[in-house]
């Protein structure tokens, strides 16, 4: 274990560098959160009947929603998606390591650290300077049950970020997941409409489909739309579809290398 | 009337540091404190200095892309920086690190597109295009993407893109940087050819100082922003020059005496190095001397210019650090 | 060679360039297509479970998401070199513009048209139209020219920005994102009709920075909104010129800074 846990620290520490970048990105983040906010404020004035989470809630899992932004895997580990493309990757295989765990080591630190970075303000600020009922505002136990939701879904994030440098091995396929799998990732996982205000009838397949435990999930528990008896259900299914993603990355790395090696001569 | 003219040309950069998570501190650096200097039409001369010293500020302000601080330029009758436009017809630049051409066409289509840019009419544009093809050997290049090209073939490429509109006032900034022994070669001579057959004007800055003793007469020598030297290539060797003489002796070369002021000595075995001033001791009296010790063979060297300019640059740090 | 003939020969080269690496370029072009969609989808889906936006209908605001998106993209495919002006400064590349007989704008300008960015301006007018077939709101000529008029303001507010951008970015190049604030997170608020804000966002996207001209105050003239006005709809797309103007002198006092500086 030790190596791999220099790996994410070396990774982690360096990413804590680029403050300013997201002093900068925060700004962006807090009027995306603004705008979405209000416009659910517009749209649940016109609402006439009951909906599936109150606007309060609403606004919870969006500002969260922004907060956490940085957990989705919307990008690759550069260093690694460069190591692939000129086959520079063979060489790491001389390590007596195992080349996954390294990858996947990284890819936890690009998916935390920066996170880290921009959520801490953005959670002040949309608690502390947005009022009621627009700001954020939760209990005591939902938050301790979204602590709980927190490591399933970088787990999760950062397995779906491992496969998707995997699929660097084959350039154009490589290509296309790594500019079109976060489209999905977006939807599915909640970050472009809470997935309870999507229809009633798809809500089960919503439910347990993979990117749910991204961001719907934790921040239905924070916001208080999910009830707390759900956690131990949700963690199964991050910890559950992480575990699959996993075995899909080592398989990929695997046959890439395999590639690799063909094509090398 | 000379081509270029400078009088105290002055540039000074302020550097943002950070001194704290919120607070930058600001320091002042002087590039150039005051350069004049002048060029005839038609020479061709070197510019060297370390790294850091105001060379490409000054090549920067001479092109017109830089606004100096204070002095005065006039090249080919213009001030760079207010005429910019009408300037930059008149000059070619070639930067050795960084290609003026577009890197996923083909040389040819670049070239076009320079004749676009500066306007040639297309019966110049085919006139020049294909005497600088001949001297630059550049036919079996035109149809290749420029990022297939070798770096020697590129900085042939770059030669011809810079002189298409056949500038009289030619700026070459390392030419030679990374290239093979051959090229190199290629390189100079065709630098020496336009200079003489077409009389364009060239500006060298270079940190090959075989270049410089290549293609240039005159030699300007820059550091710390001021103009140190600035006269003939020999000039730059000064008047206390050193000379190295390396002989094989029939003993061991310990065993030879020599009773004269020299700057130093080392032996290996049989081989004998000396380096002396001549103005001290004369090379004649030297030989002789080791004639006793059965001299079988002898070389008497001049001083590398490289170690000629590196010990300039090193006076010139001591200077500094007294003033 | 005159310089708009000079412009179209550098688009050329450039999307020659684009072409040579066409795979990559297919891709690129369908996720601005997929991520274009992806945010109609949100408002589509919206409109599903809310029914209504106010008194403003979902062909509406199909109108208003595709202008925002089709004005931005726009932007976008012709002053791509603006939006990356700091890496023409750091790799030289504008040191050789500056060596060069042309005005600099127009190298910059001509450097990089960015194709792709034709998926969003597409996905834009399709919504649009869609909105308007919808709503078949009987325009006039003048009023059709209106519309067409606020979609081309809309892109030279958007490069407005994106000149003033370039400009901040000679003198620095950290929070550069801050402006995203008002290109992307412009679109994203103008995507909706301006007036379903309040307090803080109104005053700063209706006075500061005028972003409801880009949409808002053309598309509720059009469609005949009580308390909507024609002047300033009709101005609308010659305030959006301003902001372009704006950063044209802009990015000229930031290329003086740069000669003077040479940072």
């Amino acid at each position: 274990m030790r190596p791999y846990w220099a790996f994410f620290r070396t990774r982690f520490l360096a990413l804590l560098q680029y403050r300013a970048a997201a002093i900068a990105g925060i700004g962006t983040q807090w009027l995306f959160g603004f705008v979405r906010v209000m416009a659910l404020w517009a749209f649940y004035q016109s609402a006439g009947t009951a909906q599936p989470m109150a606007f309060e809630q609403a606004a919870v899992y969006t500002w969260l929603g922004q907060a956490m932004l940085g957990m989705l895997p919307w990008n690759i580990e550069r260093k690694i998606g460069e190591s692939v493309r000129t086959g520079s990757v063979a060489y790491e295989l001389s390590r007596p390591l195992d080349l996954y765990a390294m990858w996947f080591a990284r890819c936890m630190a690009l998916r935390s650290a920066p996170t880290l970075l921009r959520a801490v303000p953005q959670f002040l600020i949309s608690i502390f300077l947005i009022p009621a009922p627009f700001g954020m505002r939760f209990g005591g136990p939902e938050f301790a049950g979204w602590l709980a939701a927190l490591p399933g879904a970088l787990l999760l994030s950062s397995a779906v970020t491992a496969l998707m440098n995997a699929s660097l091995f084959w350039t154009v396929t490589g290509d296309g997941v790594i500019r079109l799998g976060p489209v999905l990732v977006l939807i599915f996982s909640g970050m472009t409409v809470p997935l309870k205000l999507l229809p009633d009838w798809a809500q089960t397949f919503l439910f347990f489909q993979p990117f749910m435990g991204l961001v719907d999930g934790p921040a239905q528990i924070l916001a208080g739309s999910m009830p707390l008896a759900r956690l131990p259900l949700l963690i199964a299914l991050q910890w559950g579809w992480a575990a699959a993603f996993i075995a899909a990355g080592r398989l990929v790395l695997r046959r890439g290398l395999t590639r690799l090696e063909v094509a090398g001569g | 009337m000379p081509i270029v003219w400078a009088e105290g040309l002055k540039k000074e950069y302020t550097i943002k540091t950070k001194a704290g998570p919120l607070r930058r501190k600001s320091v002042r650096r002087e590039a150039l404190r005051g350069v004049s200097f002048s060029l005839e039409a038609g020479e061709l001369v070197g510019y060297i200095g370390p790294n850091g010293a105001g060379k490409s500020t000054t090549i920067k302000i001479l092109s017109g892309i830089l606004t100096p601080d204070g002095g005065a330029c006039q090249v080919l009758g213009r001030t760079p920086w207010k005429e910019r436009v009408r300037h930059a017809r008149h000059i070619g630049v070639v930067f050795g690190q960084r290609s003026q051409l577009w890197w996923d066409l083909p040389v040819a289509d670049s070239f076009a597109l320079l004749r676009d840019i500066y306007r040639l009419s297309e019966a110049e544009y085919r006139r020049t295009l294909k005497e600088l093809a001949d001297a630059l050997d550049l036919a079996p290049l035109l149809a290749t993407p420029v990022r297939q090209l070798s770096l020697g073939q590129r900085m042939r490429c770059e030669l011809a893109a810079s002189l298409l509109h056949e500038p009289e006032l030619l700026f070459l900034d390392e030419p030679t940087i990374g290239l093979d022994a051959a090229t190199k070669l290629s390189v100079r001579d065709f630098i020496l050819r336009i200079n003489r057959e077409k009389g364009t004007t060239v500006i060298l800055t270079t940190h090959d100082m075989d270049d410089v003793e290549a293609l240039c007469r005159r030699v300007m020598v820059i550091g710390e922003g001021r103009l140190l030297l600035d006269g003939d290539v020999a000039a730059l060797r000064g008047d206390d020059e050193e000379r190295i003489l390396t002989c094989e002796l029939a003993c061991p070369a310990r065993e030879a005496t020599l009773p004269y002021p020299l700057l130093s000595r080392e032996e290996d075995r049989n081989r004998l190095t000396l380096r002396f001033s001549p103005a001290r001791v004369h090379a004649a009296t030297l030989i002789s001397a080791l004639n006793e010790y059965g001299l079988r063979d002898v070389t008497i060297e001049h001083t590398p210019i490289e170690r000629v300019v590196a010990r300039l640059y090193e006076r010139l740090e001591k200077a500094g650090e007294g003033a | 060679m005159n310089a708009i003939r000079l412009y179209f020969r550098l688009v050329r080269v450039s999307l020659r360039t684009q072409m040579a690496y066409r795979a990559s370029f297919s891709v690129q072009m369908l996720a601005n297509i997929a991520t274009t969609l992806a945010d109609f989808f949100a408002v589509f889906a919206f409109f599903q479970r809310f029914g209504a936006l106010g008194h403003w209908s979902f062909a509406q605001v199909a109108v208003f998401y595709g202008m925002a998106n089709a004005s931005l993209a726009l932007s976008e495919l012709w002053l791509r070199g603006f939006d990356i002006f700091e890496r023409h400064v750091q790799s030289g590349d504008f040191d050789r513009y500056l060596i060069r007989p042309r005005s600099a704008f127009l190298q910059v300008l001509g450097a990089d048209f960015q194709l792709l960015r034709l998926g969003r301006t597409g996905v834009g007018l399709i919504t649009s139209f869609w909105g308007l077939s919808q709503l078949a709101p009987g325009w006039q000529a003048s009023e059709w020219a209106l519309f067409f008029l606020a979609i081309l303001g809309g892109n030279f507010f958007y490069g407005g920005v994106v000149l003033v951008r370039a400009m901040v970015s000679v003198w620095t190049v950290q929070s550069l994102e801050l402006f995203n604030m008002i290109t992307y997170g412009g679109v994203e608020t103008a995507q909706y009709p301006l007036d379903i804000y309040t307090g803080f966002l109104r005053r700063f996207f209706f006075g500061i920075v005028p972003l409801a001209a880009t949409n808002y105050w053309p598309l509720s003239y059009l469609f005949r909104q009580p308390d909507a006005s024609a002047l300033l709809a009709w101005l609308s797309p010659l305030i959006c010129l301003g902001v372009f103007l704006l950063g044209w002198i802009a990015w000229h006092i930031g290329v003086k800074h740069y000669r003077s500086t040479g940072s």
